[in-house]
């Protein structure tokens, strides 16, 4: 792919933060572990770069020092360019403390997009997993002369399980006539991924008015009341995505990576998903290993039982021990003859010999980080 | 501008591996697969970044590309360096002409240009195809300590063996007074690992003597060599220069052989051997491939192995060491085998101590190997070899001992 310098991107690595507080009680929503080796910023990332992108600025809000420290200079990206690159943006508010909104966000921010050559702006949250190449997208913007276009999926959408959801309805000329947050319906919707391109001198004017209105909210003010004067347009994708507004939906969403369609729709030949490497050896399993329908990820021992889960990198599973249905982060040392079953470990958690812990499917164990038990 | 390093090291990239066969085919050997993520350089350049060496030259020769565009600009190593780093030297043309690497000592002779820049006072000359976790710099400790001119690694090994290596003989403190290269009845057992550190003055010293005596050899139609072991080494000890082995104490091994590399590979897979890959102080970089986790599945029975990033197992694999993308259909079965990146074990396929070079594929039912305990003549029974792009249709057989470079 070669470089298109006519788009910026812009990654909101906080939105909705709130929804997964156990998770981003340490971290951002960005820098939320997920797949095994990767935090879920490494896929609008990915997604930028795959599809040519090599300007990329990253909305902080609180909390990110990890996401600081998994990003570095953007080289694991391959962002850390002379021309474009990766630029971390702060989250301060010109109106005292921290931005209020994506429009205040993007206010404060102005001077990076100002600054940029580019004529589009391709903004991504982290809470929405997807593999996709923006560059359909962006030609279908273009053509159509379009203010926005939001990229959406068909997908099933259950308003009594979903915290913070868009719903988009089109009309037949593919124009947006309504954008619902969680909407207590059920059924087939279109499902806003949290991506949107903008043409940048529109984005220009809307930002500087909201500014002068005292207006913070991007749905609100633009895709809800601006949808009768702006040129706001749908691009549908169909591969595989999941969202996770929750941790029963972080649980629900790590898990369908066990299922080897979705695992190799998300994990294309052809759109590698770069992270920060880590140097751990391959994995080593023991002479009594058992392991079933599992993702586990280099630098992980494992000398007992794992069934039917997702294990980050350098985790630990002693002998005679039975992991079953579980998401254990980085550095999770489980000891022998322990069986835990629905547990969700944070990093570098620990879990000494002969322990029993047992979530349930709809509601997982979670264990904080350092934990020791 | 270049500062002053006091260590650079050179590492000898360029040597063919002609007794790996089919897996030397299209690749130099320092870039032969190892340890499931590794190529075999990632060991000696992992030792200098850990060693605190940030000036490294590879020297290349024998089918570059694939090495080249695996150091790319050092940087999994840590050696994007403003000042140092890692830097491939290949042969070059010069006014008096062009000319290959004539043998170890003349490769360095050629690139004494490029030590010259950095002014050291030590250089640090290292071979890529050894598997060992070394601090160097507690070498060149002990070559300061006893105001060495040179210092040569080694490591005792059983008596049985001392004639495959090179072998020191030492005094009680560790000056070395004789060198003997393989000999029939060795006086010790001390091995040289072909690792040296040299004063760098004295190492020019002795490079240009050795190239000039080789040449005016040459045109006399005497036989002329320019090697570190046989010359250089050699003439210094003729000298009275102060010789010294530093003695390593650790796993070490040459993986100059078939059988010696499937054995290096084997040896992690047993807890008796000491060499650690998940040592967060000394780690072994390698470049990365940004494949996702390896993903295990339904049908999949896996004991006693290391397996990496990007695979995908859903066979049985036992006491086998499978590296990056590798695919193990359902009902395949690997045992006591090193299968290489990318490389695909279809459905019903036996693969049995083998080794599997990169991105082949080993159709259903195909049996690559044997296990010793059914060959009846032993002299018969070896490690079979598939190498790099091969296919071996369905249903066919590789006999242990076989080497297969071409589809079958």
């Amino acid at each position: 792919m070669s470089v298109n310098y006519n788009v910026l991107g812009l990654v909101f690595a906080s939105m909705h933060d709130s929804y997964v507080s156990e998770l981003t009680k340490s971290r951002t929503m960005g820098s939320i572990p997920f797949g095994g080796r990767y935090r879920l910023i490494d896929f609008p990332l990915s997604n930028f770069v795959n599809s040519g992108v090599s300007e990329v600025g990253v909305i902080t809000k609180s909390n990110y020092g990890s996401l600081l420290d998994h990003l570095g200079s953007g080289r694991d990206w391959d962002l850390a360019r002379k021309k474009g690159g990766l630029h971390l943006l702060p989250p301060y508010s010109q109106t005292g403390g921290i931005y209020k909104g994506r429009l205040d966000a993007l206010n404060n921010i102005w001077g990076f997009v100002e600054h940029s050559n580019a004529k589009y702006v391709i903004m991504s949250n982290c809470d929405v997993v997807t593999t996709l190449n923006f560059n359909p997208a962006l030609k279908q913007h273009m053509d159509n002369e379009a203010d926005i276009t939001l990229i959406y999926s068909k997908g099933y959408y259950d308003g009594e399980k979903s915290n913070c959801a868009t719903v988009l309805e089109f009309d037949e000329n593919n124009c947006l006539k309504d954008a619902l947050v969680a909407p207590q319906i059920k059924g087939e919707c279109s499902l806003w991924l949290e991506m949107c391109i903008i043409t940048k001198e529109f984005l220009k004017k809307v930002v500087a008015d909201a500014a002068s209105r005292n207006q913070h909210s991007f749905t609100r003010e633009i895709l809800q009341s601006g949808n009768k004067d702006f040129k706001i347009m749908g691009f549908r994708h169909d591969g595989f995505f999941t969202r996770i507004d929750s941790i029963q939906d972080y649980y629900n969403a790590s898990r369908l990576l066990l299922d080897p369609a979705k695992k190799n729709a998300l994990f294309m030949k052809n759109m590698p998903v770069f992270t920060k490497i880590g140097d751990n050896g391959p994995v080593k399993y023991g002479l009594e290993s058992n392991i079933k329908d599992s993702l586990i990820a280099d630098g992980c021992i494992i000398e007992g039982t794992v069934i039917n889960s997702i294990l980050f990198r350098g985790v630990r599973i002693g002998k005679d021990t039975v992991v079953k249905d579980c998401v254990l982060f980085q550095g999770t040392k489980v000891g022998t003859s322990c069986s835990i079953s629905s547990v969700i470990t944070d990093k570098n958690v620990e879990i000494s010999n002969a322990k029993v812990l047992t979530g349930s499917e709809t509601y997982p164990l979670y264990i904080g980080k350092g934990g020791k038990i | 501008m270049y500062s002053k390093k006091r260590v650079v090291a050179m590492l000898l990239a360029g040597g063919q591996g002609s007794r790996l066969y089919a897996l030397t085919k299209n690749v130099a050997k320092p870039a032969v697969p190892y340890g499931g993520k590794y190529r075999l350089i990632d060991f000696p350049l992992s030792n200098c970044t850990n060693s605190g060496i940030d000036t490294v030259g590879v020297l290349t020769q024998y089918q570059p590309l694939v090495l080249n565009e695996y150091i790319g600009n050092g940087q999994p190593w840590d050696l994007d360096k403003m000042n140092g780093g890692v830097h491939v030297l290949p042969p070059y043309e010069t006014q008096a002409g062009a000319s290959w690497y004539e043998g170890t000592a003349n490769a360095i002779y050629q690139n004494m240009g490029f030590i010259e820049r950095y002014d050291p006072e030590y250089v640090v000359v290292l071979g890529g195809d050894h598997i060992y976790k070394m601090d160097y710099s507690k070498m060149v400790d002990f070559h300061v300590a006893n105001n060495a001119d040179c210092t040569i690694s080694v490591i005792d090994v059983p008596k049985a063996e001392a004639s495959r290596f090179g072998i020191m003989i030492c005094d009680d403190k560790k000056q070395i007074v004789d060198f003997v290269e393989k000999p029939k009845e060795p006086k010790s057992t001390l091995a040289s690992m072909g690792i040296y550190v040299f004063s760098w003055a004295k190492l020019k010293e002795y490079l240009i003597e050795n190239e000039n005596e080789a040449n005016a050899k040459r045109e006399k139609g005497e036989p002329w060599s320019k090697d570190f072991g046989k010359d250089i080494i050699t003439s210094m000890l003729k000298d009275g220069q102060r010789l010294f082995a530093y003695e390593f104490e650790g796993y070490w091994k040459d993986v100059g052989t078939l059988d010696s590399l499937w054995e290096a590979n084997m040896d992690l897979l047993s807890p008796n051997v000491p060499l650690d890959l998940y040592d967060p102080n000394w780690k072994i970089y390698s470049r990365n491939n940004n494949y996702p986790p390896q993903y295990v599945g339904d049908n999949a029975c896996i004991e006693n192995s290391m397996i990496s990033e990007g695979s995908t197992i859903d066979g049985t694999v036992d006491f086998s060491i499978l590296f990056s993308g590798v695919t193990i259909e359902p009902g395949a079965t690997v045992n006591y085998s090193i299968v290489m990146p990318g490389t695909v074990i279809k459905s019903g396929a036996v693969v049995e101590y083998a080794i599997i070079g990169s991105d082949s594929v080993i159709e259903n039912r195909a049996h690559v190997g044997s296990s010793p305990e059914n060959i009846d003549n032993r002299e018969r029974w070896g490690i079979a070899v598939v190498g790099h792009n091969v296919t071996v249709s369905a249903e066919k057989v590789v006999e242990p001992k076989q080497i297969i470079g071409e589809n079958i």
